[in-house]
């Protein structure tokens, strides 16, 4: 793992920009989240729920022909299996077992795609809690199914109409509701981003991926490290979780693969490391796009997941140390590399994982070399536009 | 002197700070808003620079700075348009904005260039108090600029010390535990904490903001402190103006009246 130092700064970037209204409801966390995740009782109900309710350990499978297309030994591993499709709810299994220690009642989260509302509602709903989910306006309609599947769990779900409408409104949105309501109120956010300790508690929650990955690959090739680890980045959460265990072997390559839109130059694009310089959004420093008077610029990408201006600023601090090798994919590129693995090996991906497959077409690597694809998500969310695509 | 210390020291209470968007409703409405807040007698001036994701605002704030931006409004032009401000306004005047336009304009030239405008003090809500002793306080004192800080409802008495002793100029009591805008009444709760508040005997003068509309609000927050600070209640006052120096004196002289 990456060390944070005590103000909660991955080198340059982190920290815990929030105004003083929300300073006690961070502090509160601050003081708490280690002691109650080093506790037995939280140890106990997180391990025991990710194994019978999310399907944890995940698979670590040999993609054969996919390995065979590209000449290495390509590993796939499946967060797609998890429980509501996708790695996020690894986070929400976590936060809300730390909510429940913390006293509190309701749990607001934000949401882009809806899986991490999804995944918000599904553990609100099995531990009995109050759930209110900020989604941006322009998302609510452009993914329909998720907001319903929201709405069947008993989550509200209330429309950002803020700003540009989209993911960084709805935390925007769910920032203010959190200082609207100090006391009894959680806010699980979806990735590992936002003020300290959240980035580095959800990288936490999301390491169990490379704690399995390093026990399975053992089983497989008799060694826990592989050559390289690739896994997209929107805010970087399941990233974070893929390299956790591997920041420190630096003989192991951390692929973290950027949304580029309709191309980098585009103007319509989510390639933050490329795009972005140092600055601060939603309560951290790290790399944001935004214009040269500060404001922050509105990104692409064809996967609502990918679709943030910022990066966290764990990868803000790897693109900057060099540790971590940063690529970007376009749109029509991972809606291919979608295609191939559905044909390859009969796994439909989200769009989102679909970026980390592509990063096969840019990666220079040996034949014998051992890859391990993070396939953050299953591609039933996405149908609508695979469909829309139409090239298959 | 810094024209923040003067005013505390030449007026104990019932103190009028208006906030404004700089942008809004016109790209080049700021003088002409700032000269008739000053003619309409209110104390100081805090004018909002524009930003895309204001999390400390609720709705009509986030609005006009919207609307500011689409007219095009920047940080840069905010100064230009400031130059030239003290040969018309004596007014006490502060700069209220998040943190990131400021660091990108460069914390060291924004504190010259306030100093040269004419500009008093800052506030800006999302710059944690660590940060500003560890990095900027010095920047502050040498541009002779006062940094406010907030506090709300759920500050501990020791954090509230802590700020009290690296704030000067004044302390900005949010008045609930919420994000800006116009309110109905104010209630028992937020009695007793203006009360709290009130009986630390803190170094720094107190005004109250957040929710505080008209002359009723305005008078129960003077109660409890120094005075008070109207935001959103304005913009929707400015918002709706057909002849906006008329219509911001009529409002205001009916808050202090
Ligand atoms: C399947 C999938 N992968 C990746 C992401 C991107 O998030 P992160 O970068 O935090 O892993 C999302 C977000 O919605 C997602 O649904």
């Amino acid at each position: 793992m990456i060390k944070i130092d005590e103000n909660g700064f991955y080198g340059d970037f982190g920290g815990a920009y929030i105004p003083e209204m929300l300073y006690p409801n961070i502090e509160e966390l601050r003081e708490n989240y280690e002691q109650i995740m080093a506790s037995e009782a939280f140890k106990e109900e997180f391990d025991r729920l990710l194994k019978d309710y999310v399907g944890r350990p995940t698979p670590l499978f040999f993609a054969e022909r996919l390995s065979k297309e590209y000449g290495a030994k390509i590993y796939l591993k499946r967060e797609d299996l998890c429980h509501t499709g996708a790695h996020k709810i690894n986070n929400t299994i976590g936060q809300i077992i730390l909510a429940k220690k913390l006293n509190k009642k309701r749990i607001i989260a934000e949401t882009g795609a809806g899986q991490h509302g999804v995944a918000t509602a599904t553990v609100c709903a099995l531990m009995g809690m109050e759930c209110t989910v900020y989604m941006g306006a322009i998302d609510m309609e452009r993914q329909k199914p998720n907001v319903e599947r929201m709405r069947i769990l008993g989550a509200t779900v209330v429309p950002a109409n803020s700003g540009s409408k989209t993911l960084k409104d709805a935390t925007n949105e769910a920032m203010r509701q959190w200082i609207n309501n100090p006391v009894d109120t959680h806010y699980i956010i979806g990735s590992v981003v936002g003020p300290h300790p959240y980035p580095e508690m959800v990288a936490r929650f999301q390491s169990v991926i490379s704690a399995e990955i390093k026990t399975q690959l053992l089983e497989k090739e008799g060694k826990d490290s592989p050559d390289i680890v690739v896994a997209c980045v929107g805010g970087g959460s399941n990233a974070a979780g893929a390299f956790f265990h591997y920041y420190n072997d630096e003989k192991v390559r951390l692929i973290a693969v950027e949304a580029a839109g309709l191309g980098v130059s585009s103007g319509k694009s989510a390639a933050t490391t490329q795009l972005g310089k140092p600055g601060i959004l939603h309560g951290s420093k790290t790399l944001l796009m935004q214009t040269e008077d500060g404001q922050v610029v509105e990104p692409h990408s064809i996967s609502a997941g990918l679709d943030y201006p910022g990066i966290g600023p764990v990868h803000a601090h790897l693109f900057a140390s060099g540790r971590g090798e940063f690529l970007a994919v376009e749109d029509e590129d991972a809606m291919k590399a979608g295609i191939e693995l559905s044909r390859l090996e009969g796994i439909i991906p989200a769009i989102e994982s679909a970026h980390a497959l592509s990063a096969l077409n840019q990666l220079k690597f040996k034949a014998s070399d051992i890859i391990v694809i993070n396939l953050s998500g299953r591609g039933d969310k996405d149908l609508e536009t695979y469909i829309k695509w139409g090239n298959y | 002197m810094n024209r923040i210390d003067e005013l505390f020291k030449n007026k104990d209470g019932n103190i009028l700070s208006i906030y404004f968007t700089a942008g809004f409703p016109k790209l080049d409405d700021t003088i002409r808003i700032m000269e008739a807040i000053e003619e309409a007698g209110a104390d100081i001036i805090e004018i909002g620079i524009p930003y895309s994701d204001p999390v400390a605002d609720g709705p009509t704030i986030q609005d006009s700075n919207n609307v500011a931006l689409n007219n095009g409004m920047t940080l840069k032009l905010l100064f230009t348009q400031l130059e030239g401000l003290r040969s018309k306004l004596n007014i006490p005047v502060v700069l209220m904005g998040y943190l990131n336009p400021i660091v990108q304009y460069g914390m060291e030239a924004f504190c010259k260039k306030c100093q040269e405008v004419g500009v008093d003090g800052v506030i800006i809500p999302d710059l944690p108090m660590q940060q500003y002793t560890d990095a900027y306080k010095e920047l502050f004192d040498t541009y002779n600029l006062r940094n406010t800080f907030l506090i709300s409802p759920q500050t501990s008495e020791e954090r509230i010390r802590e700020i009290d002793s690296k704030t000067d100029g004044f302390i900005y009591m949010v008045s609930s535990a919420s994000i800006t805008g116009a309110k109905k009444e104010v209630s028992p709760e937020q009695i007793a904490y203006f009360e709290r508040v009130r009986d630390m005997g803190l170094k720094n003068p107190r005004l109250i903001g957040f929710g505080i509309s008209d002359k009723a609000s305005f008078t129960t927050a003077s109660t409890y402190s120094h005075g008070a600070i109207i935001g959103s209640a304005f913009i929707n006052v400015v918002r709706e103006a057909k002849s906006l120096k008329e219509e911001i004196k009529t409002y205001i002289k009916g808050v202090i009246s």
